[in-house]
């Protein structure tokens, strides 16, 4: 999967997951803030929503497929500050048409969450 | 002492620190008493899909958690501290390219703890909205000493 302009844009960057897989990584900077000092939680939105695709598209190994985000559920946990963000999606359910996928995303300590998403996906393939 | 009156006409304006955004390109386009609709105009830095020039959801959560969050603000009379707890988006269909997104966000309850919100964003026929919003903010006290 290569990166579209709007995760260029964050500065949204992939990187290798512990288990083997993808995940990405978001690092801080003015144009990913909401208030002074922490990030936008449109930010943090957007990243789990890639880090999300990013999985949804590697277990799929399918270039031509299209994956749609239909429904996107957001809890936020913790205020984003100012150092780094790593986000990881796990496919819950991967089925012809639907496809259920999770996504997390942590700063220091991957256990204390700043922000955790749900998402459903058209594929069409 | 009475909260910081908010205008989100002046704050949508002028950010004196780079903001998110700011640099996704969100400017202000209406507001009532507990609404406020912001305007996301069409960039390629937005795209999402390369091949068909779509721009991705994540600008137009964004521009839903500012309409909701500046929604917020109005509805308690002030630019008080709040955190959201949750967003919810449904897609209901891709924005076309090349036009102007713009998001309505409400603030349809206030309690104590909570602001419950809710909005739409179409791409200029508000009758055919292309996602629909639902969260909701923990709103925090004013510091000792402050009246509300």
């Amino acid at each position: 999967m290569i990166l579209p302009p709007y995760a260029t844009l964050l500065g949204i960057a992939i990187e290798p997951d512990d288990d083997g897989t993808r995940r990405l990584l978001l690092p801080f900077a003015g144009k990913v803030s909401g208030r002074p000092g922490f990030l936008h939680g449109g930010a943090i939105g957007g990243l789990l929503e890639m880090a999300a695709i990013l999985r949804l598209r590697d277990a799929l190994g399918d270039e031509a497929a299209v994956v749609k985000p239909v429904t996107l559920t957001v809890d936020y946990m913790r205020g984003g500050r100012e150092k780094p963000t790593h986000a990881a999606g796990v496919v819950r359910r991967l089925g012809s048409r639907v496809a259920n996928v999770d996504a997390i995303a942590w700063q220091d300590d991957r256990a204390e969450p700043i922000a955790a998403a749900r998402l459903t996906f058209l594929i069409k393939r | 002492m009475q909260p910081i009156p908010f205008d989100p006409q002046s704050f949508f304006k002028r950010f004196t620190w780079e903001h998110h955004g700011s640099t996704l390109g969100i400017v202000y386009h209406a507001h009532g008493i507990d609404w406020t609709e912001l305007a996301l105009p069409y960039g390629e830095h937005l795209i999402g899909d390369p091949a068909s020039g779509v721009i991705a959801s994540g600008p137009i959560l964004t521009l839903l958690d500012q309409a909701t969050s500046s929604a917020v603000w109005l509805k308690r009379g002030g630019f008080l501290p709040h955190a959201t707890l949750d967003l919810r988006i449904d897609y209901l269909r891709a924005a076309t390219p090349g036009r102007t997104v713009i998001g309505r966000g409400e603030c349809y309850r206030l309690t104590r703890s909570v602001a419950f919100v809710r909005g739409t964003a179409h791409d200029g026929d508000p009758d055919d909205p292309l996602a629909h919003v639902a969260g909701t903010f923990m709103v925090t006290r004013m510091p000792a000493g402050v009246a509300a």
